[in-house]
């Protein structure tokens, strides 16, 4: 597990990209991780059915923020039915080294979040699908 | 009294009596159990007792005529005046139940929905452990009441002031013995008295106060006084609610079926006397006398002894961990161990209590993260989470030390 926190997990954690929130976001959905009270939430600009923006606010370990974090910075451009279908391996081709089982709702807070703004209600857990 | 708690031949041979502190990790890491408030360890004789009921006298209780259900019944209730002496109460005084949640729940039905009513004030700390909260916001939203806090300071210690105030006009005072997420222990020497001048009833949350405290219900006065056998050696699923003989009596059944009556006719039921009224089913039984050998054991060793054991150990940690405060370690709850029982909250620089949790892991230290089922204390102390080691009669200095250097690690990974 410690071979998980690497150093750019780490700037994630301490600088997180696309961090804040929209003015009139077009879509928007947010929740906590039952195990820790993790909290992410995710707010959406949309451009034609596109992401054209995103942001997202929240607290929380050092696996929930920086999988958050990076899992936004290549959700611009995607279409909604695109983001609705992601993977759970959306996440863990960033951050999968090290992720014990007891983490992995951490890990996937971010992607599930996003996939319920995506959709308009709370999306399954990506690791449970 | 002054120990050498390295040296300590007693609490070498405490380690000796629990099989899981010597299976190493999966890293082949000793294991370092500084989580004794979520769930004790148990010792050989709790497991030989489990084991034994099952391989030698499996049978139901109070019931069957033949020699093993005998034996089941006689160890069975055996268990239930081993616990009654551990606390200073009488036997027909011990009521049988799950957990500590339960025997609230319990008190909270049957003696609240019979005696709150709307207009009465409730009495809780805003220490409360969410068991010690919730049943009593569900009685107050059924009838009416209302609930009040007795607050406490920075350091999670009871401010008294108001204490009159806050009793005016209260029917009921419920207070955690020790507070499972900071470790104060509560002054009931005088909480308990001035309740009962004003009128209340008085239920303390054992949970974390039988486990590490000497206790004698009968000296402390609580007309109630809930706790868990798994936080004292004992097995989940098995523990104990005391209340005063006369307020049990006048109390109705809480959950009702077999086992729990004097006579039942197909349209109405008379109902045994207490303990048993509020025993409906078939209990706990392996659990129940496994819990019995549990009490055993602490009265061995001497709650004294335990209380000794983890206030010097208590004393040690806040120490070492002191020494980590310049580098940003913070460090909750009473620094003085003689208002604190085992427990230490603390959070360290930006790291988040569950990543040094997942850090200390890797080097087979067990300690909790999270908001310790207290999320209006974390509120109010504008903590989202905090780090939590718990001590118990297994522990040492060497596991402080190991906690002290696992922390050390985390900050090499985090570059603190």
């Amino acid at each position: 597990m410690d071979d998980f926190y690497r150093d750019y997990i780490l700037d994630h954690y301490r600088s997180p990209r696309n961090f804040g929130t929209l003015e009139q976001p077009d879509a928007s959905a947010e929740d906590v991780n039952p195990l820790c009270g993790d909290q992410i939430r995710v707010e959406l600009k949309l451009d034609d059915g596109k992401i054209s923006d995103v942001r997202f606010s929240g607290k929380g370990c050092a696996i929930s923020q920086a999988s958050t974090s990076m899992l936004l910075e290549s959700v611009k451009g995607m279409k909604l039915a695109e983001v609705a279908k992601l993977p759970k391996d959306a996440v863990l081709e960033n951050v999968g080294i090290g992720i014990s089982p007891t983490r992995m709702k951490c890990a996937m807070l971010g992607l599930r979040v996003l996939k319920s703004a995506a959709i308009g209600r709370l999306a399954d857990w990506p690791d449970e699908e | 009294m002054t120990q050498t708690l390295h040296a300590d031949a007693k609490t070498e041979r405490i380690i000796a009596d629990f099989p899981i502190l010597a299976r190493p990790t999966s890293r082949g890491k000793r294991l370092v159990y500084l989580d004794s408030a979520a769930t004790s360890q148990k010792p050989r004789a709790v497991i030989q007792a489990l084991v034994d009921y099952y391989e030698q006298y499996n049978a139901n209780i109070h019931r069957g005529v033949y020699e093993i259900a005998q034996r089941a019944t006689d160890e069975y209730e055996q268990a239930r005046v081993k616990l009654a002496r551990f606390i200073g109460a009488k036997t027909s005084e011990v009521v049988w139940v799950r957990n500590t949640t339960e025997a609230i729940n319990l008190v909270a039905y049957s003696w609240g929905d019979q005696h709150v009513s709307s207009g009465d004030a409730i009495l809780l700390s805003e220490l409360e452990h969410h068991s010690d909260l919730v049943p009593w916001q569900l009685l107050a939203a059924r009838t009416g009441a209302q609930l009040r806090f007795i607050p406490v300071d920075a350091r999670g210690i009871h401010v008294l002031d108001d204490l009159d105030r806050l009793l005016d006009g209260c029917k009921l005072v419920a207070v955690s013995h020790v507070s499972n997420t900071l470790g104060t222990i509560a002054p009931l020497e005088t909480i308990i008295p001035r309740a009962h001048a004003a009128g209340a009833v008085v239920l303390v949350d054992g949970a974390q106060g039988a486990p590490h405290l000497p206790l004698d219900v009968k000296a402390l006065d609580a007309d109630f006084y809930a706790f868990s056998g798994h936080k004292m050696l004992g097995p989940t699923g098995i523990g104990c609610l005391y209340g005063k003989r006369e307020i049990l009596e006048a109390m109705p059944p809480f959950l009702s079926g077999g086992d729990m009556i004097r006579k039942v006719e197909y349209t109405q039921t008379t109902f045994a006397d207490p303990p048993r009224r509020f025993e409906a089913g078939t209990s706990n039984i392996a659990d129940a006398i496994a819990f019995g050998v549990a009490a055993d054991y602490l009265s061995a060793l001497g709650m004294p002894w335990v209380r000794e054991h983890e206030r010097a150990l208590t004393g040690y940690a806040l120490k070492r961990l002191s020494e980590l405060e310049p580098r940003g370690l913070a460090i909750y709850g009473p620094r003085d161990p003689e208002r604190s029982s085992g427990v230490i909250s603390f959070n360290f620089a930006d790291i988040h209590p569950h990543d040094l949790a997942s850090i200390l892991d890797t080097e087979g230290i067990c300690i909790r993260a999270g908001h310790h089922c207290t999320m209006p204390l974390m509120e109010k102390s504008g903590w989202a989470a905090t780090a939590r080691a718990s001590f118990y009669i297994y522990n040492t200095e060497a596991d402080v030390d190991a906690l002290c250097e696992g922390l050390e690690k985390a900050a090499r990974v985090f570059h603190i």
